[in-house]
């Protein structure tokens, strides 16, 4: 197995980076939905992509934690590949028990939510860090509490998912992933289910975990989000990245003829 | 219809509901038939109501309805577990073990109850020894298969294997209403399959799974009836003993209809309870504290500051 600094040297991956691909591809069957993608967010840094549905935005991102395997190319966080080990030249798919290690240091919030529906909103936040981490459950519950008041839901932390709105919903989802004290927080869609009025407080939240620091990945439709929140901008097109660069100059000045038209629909 | 010629009193308006003539035969007849029944049962001697009364608590009554409770309890253990193995080989990706599944649930799921039962029953017929031969160490274990196949353990082995075809298909449908969101969510938190299944997966499929287990607990108890087939002393054996003495058939049936009734009551009652239990986050949340089992189970969710 390869070191960080290995890694480094070996992929050429820039010593700030936090989530690296290369060349990444990945077929669903015969369909190659990634036709070779590359991507450097630098740690500390908020990277949006953008681009028209079955694009390989979402997918892209869910090989990012390795819930899509890839089948080409290499995709490495925080200087390590997250299924693999790297040895004599191969990539040798890990264990279960590595892989859900190396998979617990990167938070995901997902477009429909996917609270655990049987537990209430703290249940939700104490869960992983006990079974994953074996955090006592009196200090994950004094961490849940504190996070749930970072989302302004320190009241609702009895009730189960059922009894909140969407947007409350995907506040106690993003919670949910930062009681795990991630490096690097993936969003899919993370407001594409929600009400228009309810989507505010959700960026609300992110903007605020952006301004703290935290490295984010976020696949979104909230074209303002990205133009306000972002480091950088991808837009993506039939698996391929067609540009990237800074948010704000790509949506007033878009190079790309396909990034101007998707834009000029969205906008 | 004329148009009126007078303002109608509204506040004295009166409104005629509609004759239901069919609700009414229909009630009437219930009735009828409901008569008919309590007065042939009441007024018939062949019922023997004093005789069956005398027979309730016989000891062998008593005896053989604690054999039919522990076959139930043994047999619907065992095909939990079993059936449980099946439906996760019934999901796994692999091919082999799927086609194994769905043939082990073909097989003992299709084949009639009683043939089983039989067929393990004379098992000798087949096999006459069961041993375990090891490389290096010779045999260890040897037993004649007559001496091993007891009434009693063919029946619970025989029995197990058939509901758990029925277990199997249940449990997998249980942890297969389980949206895969559920499933991935777990995953990017770093749970592994074996935490995912026993926390997240199987608490939510029980949902699913309780109800028709509760079906198949009181099918199974009355099935185990079959037993009397192999000279198992259970409830129904003990009453036909009994009987075969006496003559007095007709009261040591309703003895026997009178027990089995009786538990499935019990077992009925102890599954609204854990469906209740499960389905809690169904619930509003006022309902969800007052609960009897949310409370039971309160020492097992206590939170600390809240």
């Amino acid at each position: 197995m390869t070191t960080k600094s290995e890694n480094q040297t070996l992929f050429g991956v820039p010593a700030d980076s936090m989530v690296f691909a290369r060349q990444v591809r990945k077929s669903f069957g015969s369909t190659e939905v990634l036709k070779g993608i590359d991507l450097n967010v630098p740690t500390g840094s908020v990277a949006c992509i953008i681009g028209p549905s079955g694009s390989g935005k979402s997918t892209f991102l869910r090989c990012i934690n390795h819930l899509e395997e890839v089948n080409g190319g290499v995709l490495l966080v925080d200087g390590e590949f997250i299924g693999y080990d790297y040895r004599n030249g191969k990539l040798y798919a890990v264990k279960d028990s590595l892989l859900c290690k190396r998979r617990a240091d990167i938070g995901m919030v997902f477009q429909s939510f996917n609270l655990f529906s049987h537990m209430t909103a703290l249940e939700n936040l104490i869960e992983a860090p006990m079974v994953v981490k074996g955090v006592s459950r009196k200090e994950a519950c004094e961490a849940a509490l504190a996070l749930l008041e970072r989302v302004g839901l320190a009241e609702k932390a009895n009730a189960y998912p059922r009894q909140l709105s969407g947007g409350q919903q995907q506040r106690v989802a993003i919670a949910r992933a930062l009681a795990m004290k991630p490096k690097v927080l993936l969003f899919d869609e993370p407001t594409s289910a929600l009400d228009p009025e309810l989507v505010g407080e959700v960026l609300v939240v992110m903007r605020n975990l952006a301004q703290s620091g935290m490295t984010m990945v976020v696949v979104t439709h909230e074209i303002g989000f990205a133009r306000e929140v972002g480091d950088q901008l991808i837009f993506m097109d039939q698996g391929v990245v067609a540009e990237q660069g800074d948010p704000r100059e790509m949506i007033a000045n878009p190079q790309s003829p396909r990034t101007r038209d998707f834009l000029s629909r969205v906008l | 219809m004329s148009l009126p010629n007078a303002r109608v009193p509204i506040e004295r308006l009166v409104v005629v509901p509609r004759r239901q003539y069919g609700l009414w035969i229909g009630t009437a007849l219930a009735l009828l038939v409901l008569f008919l029944v309590v007065k042939a049962l009441a007024t018939n001697p062949a019922f023997g109501w004093s005789i069956a009364g005398g027979y309730l608590f016989h000891p062998s009554i008593l005896r053989g309805l604690g054999q039919t409770l522990i076959l139930t309890v043994t047999i619907m253990i065992a095909s939990i577990v079993i059936g449980g193995i099946i439906a996760i080989m019934r999901l796994s990706p692999s091919r082999i073990l799927n086609a194994f599944a769905s043939a082990y649930i073909w097989f003992f799921r299709g084949a009639p109850a009683l043939i089983q039962l039989i067929f393990w029953f004379n098992l000798s017929l087949v096999v006459r020894e069961i041993s375990i031969t090891l490389p290096l160490l010779g045999t260890i274990f040897s037993v004649k298969t007559n001496d091993f196949m007891t009434p009693f353990v063919s029946a619970v082995i025989a029995l197990s294997l058939h509901e758990a075809g029925y277990m199997a298909e249940i449990i997998r449908a249980g942890i297969k209403s389980v949206p895969s969101g559920q499933t991935e969510a777990a995953g990017s938190l770093g749970m592994s399959h074996r935490t995912i299944l026993r926390r997240i997966t199987m608490p939510q499929a029980m949902r699913f799974i309780v109800p028709p287990t509760g079906n198949e607990t009181i099918n199974l108890l009355k099935m185990t009836s079959l037993v009397t087939f192999i000279a198992v002393d259970d409830l129904l054996y003990a009453a036909q003993a009994i009987y075969a003495r006496t003559f007095e058939t007709i009261p040591l049936l309703i003895v026997v209809a009178f027990w089995y009734l009786s538990v499935v009551t019990v077992l009925s009652v102890a599954q609204h309870f854990i469906e209740k239990y499960y389905g809690r986050s169904d619930l509003h949340q006022t309902q969800a504290e007052n609960g009897f089992f949310r409370r039971a189970f309160l020492w097992r969710r206590e939170v600390a500051g809240t």
